[in-house]
């Protein structure tokens, strides 16, 4: 800490003007966090220079866990512990999930929401997605050199409220202020409207790993006004490879295999996937455990054939958009693709065909999203003027209530534009009926059976009276983030009784404090974090105080001397924007113990000063 | 943040004359100038009172905006305000040959979506939409020049069936999707 002394920390280094904030794309395949620096939209890179995350969080029986590349190279040695595409049972019930026996995970179906059983205990869905979005927090604060004021977390355009809750949980256990919920769709056209500063129409095509979007937005004078939403929230890129894998199994006459082999034949799959992207053949080599060799030619013509029904699946929600927006295919100006699985060139074919134009691909489909959310966050944290652009985005499910027989009744149909409320006034069915059971569905279905169940609670205490006379209002009220709250209030005799509910898939606040105190004992990546940051700090104002002595008192130094220093601060510099905190604490040794020689000088030379010219070492003595 | 009077009706709070005939594209301005200063998004960095009025005041803007844009909606509205029911559960008088026309038009949807006909379905769905506009047109007469409000309510009344009629057309083009 030789130098220390001489600068004064803290008006050296200009504080942040700017508020932190950043967009995170939590996606079923990879994650990616980004930012806006100095205006422009950039997406934060690891410290190998990575952009995207792995999705894949890895449990390890010590109770430590791993996220992204560590956890994925494990992915076919330890398939059980290690969990990928989590995204897909975000908010899921064990019967949403389609063909589990083709999963290698252990399920345990809890009330609400599915659970995992890791070597490390049981683990929802939403703890699985905390540890990534740790992990994209960590890196932001390293790279911002502060804490975050929020994020904005993209999701699925499709998602439903439980969804959606647990995503926003999921961030609240991760330790981030969510800013707003986006729709991927949405950032995605934000990142280009912005950009290409376009007006128009336009549909924003969404194949990601998991999941389906199509949405449809009008582009006009600032305003982002999304006029339909569809999609199929269980069909995505992974479904290509599952495709490539079934082939295999046929091609090799195989059945049931081992979660090892299984992985192995994915991630295989995966691979042959992308390289039929710029090539017209591939071919397939793998050992399975059982000594078994797998070797085959995969031509691009086959794959597009045993793909064919996924990308004509796509097709129907994007007939259901137009028309739901009231539009013909002619009038759509632009498509925008999002999604690594839009690079395949049968889906850019499909989609050409079907709007009759060749879709836009000039910003990475991969990277899109998160950039659009990045701009989205540093508008919301009040980084931006009022004069921006506004964004009014819709629900893309309709919300009901159950009625006689069973009915769903709507309450607030799909695309309506939100914030949005709408009350409905119910009677009792029977004379001296003092309660009335409540139950909030979600779906397009007639049948309250066909739609998913939100919530369910009883309205009690309703005065004693004849049949018909009650008068109960049900308000549901959605708020931007798209997340529904329903109240219902007896009205008649002045009486009334209210509750809130929160859909029953999201967590209760007991749980998420509970996962809260769990997540506490691993916090160790947050550490590393907050370490990462003290050690930049420090490596900052070390430099500053080198610099300003080397202007003040350089004629104390041979040239050997100062070239030494230099190179120590070269050094310094060069690894303060990585992410190893071990690193820059070596640099900033090396230059403290470069400079200790120039400090003790300058301080004999302000003492022999003060002291008029004798040296420290002779009043010592 | 602006005053904001909850009271308005929904003409008052988008400054608009209260008559059916409406300049659609005035309307949308002025939803977008309201969002511009009421949205949520705007006050994300405020706290959480600001944000809670923020969240009312614009899920009103939406309200009013959906009530007056749809044309069938806009004209239940304009009745309500002159406290005329318009009986759309109740009152199921309505002149036979109107009824046999809507008869044979379901039968038609019905038989287009059968034979998986989309070209049949085009051609019912321009029918209805040009039907529905030309109720429009006299509905704007019988409330903005005649204030003849019964009248009114039963174009409303034939109005909700077109609009079932482009539901079912609606829920037919769904089913040759499938």
């Amino acid at each position: 800490m030789a130098l220390l002394q001489i600068s004064e920390p803290g008006l050296s280094t200009a504080p942040h003007q700017h508020r932190l904030a950043v967009g995170i794309d939590l996606g079923t395949t990879n994650s990616l966090v980004a930012t806006v620096r100095n205006g422009i939209s950039i997406v934060l890179n690891d410290e190998n220079g990575r952009a995207m995350l792995p999705s894949v969080t890895r449990y390890a029986a010590d109770g430590g866990v791993s996220v992204g590349e560590a956890a994925q190279a494990a992915q076919s040695e330890d398939p059980v512990n290690t969990i990928v595409s989590v995204k897909r049972f975000m908010g899921r019930g064990l019967q949403d999930i389609g063909d589990i026996s083709r999963l290698p995970y252990r399920f345990v179906d809890a009330d609400g929401m599915l659970q995992l059983r890791t070597v490390a205990g049981v683990k929802s869905p939403v703890e699985v997605s905390a540890e990534i979005l740790k992990v994209m927090r960590a890196r932001a604060e390293a790279a911002l050199g502060g804490e975050l004021v929020g994020a904005v977390i993209t999701v699925p355009a499709y998602f439903d409220d439980a969804q959606r809750q647990a995503t926003k949980d999921a961030a609240k256990l991760a330790g981030l202020s969510v800013l707003r919920l986006l729709n991927e769709p949405t950032a995605a056209a934000i990142a280009y409207g912005l950009d290409n500063a376009a007006e128009g129409v336009y549909a924003v095509y969404d194949l990601g790993g998991g999941t389906f979007d199509i949405s449809i937005l009008r582009l006009s004078r600032g305003v982002f006004e999304v006029l339909a939403a569809n999609g199929d929230s269980a069909l995505g890129g992974d479904d290509f490879d599952q495709r490539i894998h079934c082939w295999l199994l046929e091609k090799n006459d195989l059945s049931a295999l081992s979660p090892q082999d299984t992985r192995l034949l994915l991630t295989h799959a995966r691979a042959a996937k992308e390289q039929l992207t710029d090539h017209t053949e591939t071919r397939i080599t793998a050992v399975l455990s059982s000594g078994e060799l797998i070797d085959n030619e995969l031509t691009r013509e086959e794959f597009q054939e045993i793909t064919r029904n996924l990308v004509q699946r796509t097709l129907q929600p994007m007939r259901r958009a137009l028309r739901d927006a009231g539009l013909e295919v002619d009038e759509i100006k632009g498509v925008v693709m999002v999604g690594g699985a839009t690079r395949m060139p049968q889906v850019q074919h499909a989609v050409g065909e079907f709007f009759g134009q060749m879709p836009l691909t000039n910003l990475d489909p991969d990277k899109v999203v998160a950039l659009g959310a990045a701009i989205q966050a540093n508008l919301l944290a009040g980084n931006r003027g009022s004069d921006d652009w506004l964004l009014l985005d819709v629900i893309p499910l309709s919300l009901g209530i159950e009625t006689m027989g069973g009915l769903s009744e709507k309450i607030i149909p799909r695309n309506s534009t939100i914030p949005t409320a709408r009350a409905q006034e119910f009677t009792t069915f029977k004379d001296g009926q003092t309660a009335m059971s409540v139950h909030v569905v979600q779906g397009e279905r007639e049948l309250v059976s066909d739609c998913r169940s939100l919530a369910k609670f009883e309205l009690r205490g309703i005065p004693a009276m004849v049949a018909g006379s009650a008068r109960i209002r049900v308000t549901y009220q959605v708020d931007a983030d798209g997340l529904l709250n329903v109240s219902a209030r007896e009205m008649s005799n002045g009486i009334e009784a209210a509750i809130t509910v929160k859909p029953s898939y999201g967590l209760s606040d007991a749980e998420i404090t509970r996962m809260l105190q769990d997540s506490t004992q691993h916090a160790q990546d947050d550490m590393l974090a907050r370490a990462l940051r003290e050690q930049q700090t420090e490596a900052q104002q070390l430099l500053e105080a080198v610099q300003q002595a080397l202007v003040q008192d350089s004629d104390l130094l041979n040239e050997t001397e100062k070239t030494r220093i230099l190179a120590a601060m070269d050094a310094l510099s060069g690894v303060l924007q990585k992410t190893d905190h071990h690193a820059i604490k070596r640099a900033l040794e090396a230059l403290n113990f470069a400079t200790t020689e120039f400090a003790q000088r300058r301080m004999d030379q302000s003492v022999q000063r003060a002291l008029g010219g004798r040296k420290l070492s002779d009043l010592e003595s | 943040m602006m005053s904001f009077d909850f009271q308005q009706n929904h003409f008052q709070l988008f400054g608009l004359a209260q008559t059916f005939a409406l300049d659609a594209g005035q309307l949308d301005q002025q939803f977008r100038t309201l969002q511009t200063q009421v949205h949520p998004d705007k006050s994300a960095h405020l706290s959480d009172a600001e944000q809670r009025m923020a969240m009312q005041q614009s899920t009103r803007v939406n309200e009013a905006y959906q009530a007056l844009r749809n044309p069938l909606k806009r004209a239940r509205y304009l009745l309500t305000l002159q406290g005329v029911d318009t009986q759309e559960e109740t009152n199921t008088a309505m002149p036979i040959d109107f009824l046999m026309a809507q008869m044979e038009r379901r039968e038609a949807v019905a038989e287009a979506q059968q034979a998986k006909d989309a070209d049949k379905l085009d051609a019912l769905q321009a029918e209805m939409r040009r039907e529905t506009r030309a109720l429009e047109h006299v509905l704007a007469d019988k409330i903005d020049s005649e204030k003849n409000y019964v009248a009114a309510a039963e174009l409303v009344r034939k109005l909700r069936f077109m609009e079932k009629l482009a539901e079912e057309i609606h829920s037919a083009y769904d089913a040759i999707d499938s």
